[in-house]
């Protein structure tokens, strides 16, 4: 594991998250993303079409997703570059080390990579004496800061300007300490002086993949900063790490895929770059690494195939799901407590670290189902942490007194007669006992509502009862 | 074909047998609303039967009890099996009948079928009244302006968006305003409104700011579990907004108590 998962401590993470002012202003921000995405959506007829079709690309990729391994490899190979195949974080971080070892790296460039994050990359490198520089500015911002991404697209979304300002000064401590830092221009300026010394002394780029092609051997990554590029065409040697599901068959697909990947994440027709590489430097190229790699992780993934949650593998991780959940934009990425947040994040982390652990992210979810009506791939979200929910009732990890509550009130819900007298006493006990205002500022008996809401009472008596009454009159 | 045929289209003719899906939530806790989905009904044309029931399983569906919520849901088809629709004045119990019953089955083929052909005639209240039976407008009176609130359910897994909008337009005195986030969750989720509390209320504390930047005078939805959780939040800001299910406005029911308002003299 990356990192050790705060998920099953969600609720505590989530009144941390609430009670953060500071936090709580950076996040207004993540909604300007769903504006823009009606916008991109509204801008081509097509929009929902291609949806269709690129969740058809996705599915049937998935269903031959061996054969289409097994091409990508192929051309990899006959590109000059090499394929590691690794089973779990581990590995691929042993992997990955040893090639940097090898290769005599002492810095090393890195590309915005979820992966990378997935297998905690950056502490394994640090750990083996290579210095690893996050080149994506929200990526280079969250790592002088210590923390995870809170967004897998828009990782420092949780930051302020003055948060950056603070880190610069904190950590660009040769530049003078009366530098004008107040506009987002200045600090940008100042970001990018600063990593293009480090893009020119770089032995190692490492970057994530969008997609592999698979009838061209290529990784394709977008990025908005170019940052990509510079870390991957300057130094010696380029390492991809990617999950598998990140093949694609052919190169018209991938235009697809790439049609409604940015209008979904940042309501962009197109991302600034989209970045073609294939395999080392050839003879007659002007430039681009001498060696090329690529690390592509199972991590649980092919055990997700052909299973309930094999759906979840069409994500293409646009961030749409977190930027339009209602949870999301409450609490930000960091209460979800591993490396994917938001709806996502939901499915994918039980899968990934177990539903013992991540069991508590499927259940924090209004099934409001935003995330579902906005899925580029159309993937059925709610239906998937429903699933979450059975599997946990199953093992009996579901907390105690849900189950009872539940149990006792099936008991009456599957006798209609005696449901019928029961409902009828219970609301004319409390019609009688809160009629007089109206509702109930406390109740014991649902103290998770009131502490933070009245309570409406009881009308009357119940519909059923009322019906009866009247209908056995009228006959 | 027989242009004289006096007996043309008598399916359309025959007063539709629709049965209410009450649901408990109005069962137990507004009755009004089954009152006035009644009137609605009527008012269109259908002979409403009221079979004894429960509930339709969502609580147990959600989470994660297929059990419960399979025997609940064969309990539902049976009872309505006699009706050529079931209707529900809630896009959430809906959304259940309509959308995942079908889905609780799947893999037992007598079942499916049955919970299929179920799905079919089972629609939500305000829907079924524009989309089937072509209801285009309703004899009611309400002074005020309204927010609607699109719940979640009602509009994405059953498209209730430009119904209600449609009849509410032809209640005399009455405004409709947009809530800038009418189509944002008001963070009820059932259950996950106490499960969640502190999450739940974050999410509705933004509904209630988006309700009162509209300045309206009442909030409507179709639903009352939102409702609840709308009325529940506004009241405890002092908020002198008031909640109604849109039912009530449409029938012209609209004179009693709002939700979670004083009742005065005490019921029987």
């Amino acid at each position: 594991m990356s990192e050790v998962a705060t998920t099953p401590k969600f609720k505590s993470n989530v009144h941390d998250a609430l009670t953060d002012a500071r936090l709580q202003g950076a996040l207004v921000h993540a909604r300007n993303f769903t504006f823009r995405r009606v916008a991109a959506a509204e801008r081509l007829p097509e929009f929902e079409a291609l949806r269709d079709s690129a969740r058809a690309i996705k599915d049937h990729t998935l269903l031959h997703l061996d054969l289409y391994l097994e091409a990508y490899e192929r051309k990899v190979r006959e590109s000059g570059g090499h394929v590691h195949y690794t089973q779990d974080a581990e590995e691929a971080r042993t992997i990955i080390v040893d090639l940097c070892r090898s290769l005599g790296a002492k810095t090393v460039t890195k590309g915005k990579s979820m992966i990378s994050e997935e297998i905690g990359l950056n502490q394994a490198l640090e750990a083996a004496g290579i210095d690893a520089v996050e080149t994506d500015l929200g990526e280079y911002i969250i790592q002088l800061r210590g923390e995870t991404p809170s967004h897998i697209i828009a990782p420092a979304i949780h930051v302020t300007k003055q948060d950056i300002e603070q880190d610069f000064r904190r950590a660009h401590r040769d530049l003078p300490p009366n530098r004008d830092l107040s506009e987002p221009e200045q600090l940008l300026a100042e970001a990018r002086g600063i990593l293009r010394a480090k893009f020119l002394s770089a032995d190692v780029g490492i970057t994530g993949a969008n997609f592999l092609v698979a009838e061209t051997g290529a990784s394709v990554i977008v990025t908005n900063e170019g940052n990509g590029d510079l870390t991957q065409i300057l130094p010696r040697a380029h390492i991809v790490v990617a999950s598998l599901e990140k093949v694609v068959p052919t190169m018209e697909d991938t235009a697809q895929l790439l049609r409604v990947l940015a209008r979904s994440a940042t309501g962009q027709d197109a991302s600034v770059y989209t970045t073609f590489s294939t395999g080392p430097r050839r003879p007659d190229d002007p430039d681009g690494p001498s060696e090329y790699h690529v690390v592509l992780l199972d991590n649980g993934r092919s055990s997700m195939l052909g299973g309930e949650f094999e759906n979840m593998l069409r994500c293409i991780r646009c961030g749409a799901c977190m930027n339009h959940c209602p949870v999301y934009q409450a609490v930000g990425g960091h209460a979800y407590g591993w490396v994917y947040p938001g709806p996502m994040g939901a499915v994918l982390t039980p899968s990934l670290i177990g539903v013992a652990e991540g069991g508590q992210l499927p259940n924090a979810s209004t099934f409001c189902g935003r995330c579902e009506a906005v899925c580029p791939v159309r993937i059925p979200l709610p239906n998937m942490m429903r699933h979450w929910r059975e599997r946990e009732f199953e093992r009996r990890l579901s907390p105690t007194p849900l189950r009872y509550g539940l149990g006792f009130w099936a008991f009456f819900a599957r006798r209609p007669t005696l449901y019928r007298l029961a409902t009828n006493l219970a609301a004319r006990v409390l019609h009688r006992a809160g009629r007089r205002k109206g509702r109930f500022s406390s109740a014991p008996f649902a103290s998770g509502w009131t502490q933070y809401r009245d309570l409406a009472a009881p009308e009357r008596t119940t519909f059923q009862s009322q019906w009866r009454a009247k209908s056995g009159a009228t006959k | 074909m027989s242009e004289t045929s006096a007996s043309a289209a008598p399916a359309v003719r025959k007063q539709p047998r629709v049965g209410l899906f009450v649901t408990c939530l109005v069962d137990i806790m507004r009755p009004t609303i089954g009152f006035a989905a009644v009137k609605l009904l009527e008012g269109a044309g259908c002979k409403v039967v009221v079979p004894a029931q429960t509930c339709c399983g969502q609580p147990a569906y959600n989470s994660g009890d297929r059990a419960t919520a399979k025997a609940l849901a064969r309990q539902a088809i049976e009872t309505f099996a006699d009706c050529d629709y079931v209707v529900a004045p809630s896009g959430s119990c809906g959304g259940m009948l309509a959308r995942h019953y079908p889905d609780l089955f799947a893999g037992e083929p007598d079942m499916a079928v049955k919970a299929e052909r179920f799905a079919e005639k089972t629609h939500e209240l305000v829907s079924f009244l524009v989309d089937v039976m072509r209801v285009e407008s309703v004899e009611a009176h309400f002074d005020g302006t309204v927010a609607y609130h699109d719940s979640c359910a009602g509009l994405r897994e059953l498209g209730v968006k430009a119904q209600p909008r449609r009849l509410l337009a032809s209640v005399k005195g009455l405004t409709l305003i947009e809530l800038e986030e009418a189509e944002t969750c008001c963070g009820f989720g059932g259950l996950f409104a106490a499960k969640y509390g502190e999450l739940s209320n974050a999410i509705v504390s933004r509904k209630a700011v988006d309700i009162h930047r509209a300045k309206v005078g009442a909030v409507l939805a179709g639903d009352l579990g939102c409702l609840l959780n709308m009325a529940g939040k506004l009241q405890r800001d002092g908020s002198s907004v008031k909640a109604r299910h849109i039912a009530e406005v449409l029938a012209g029911m609209a004179d009693g108590p709002a939700i979670g308002e004083p009742q005065g003299e005490p019921g029987r």
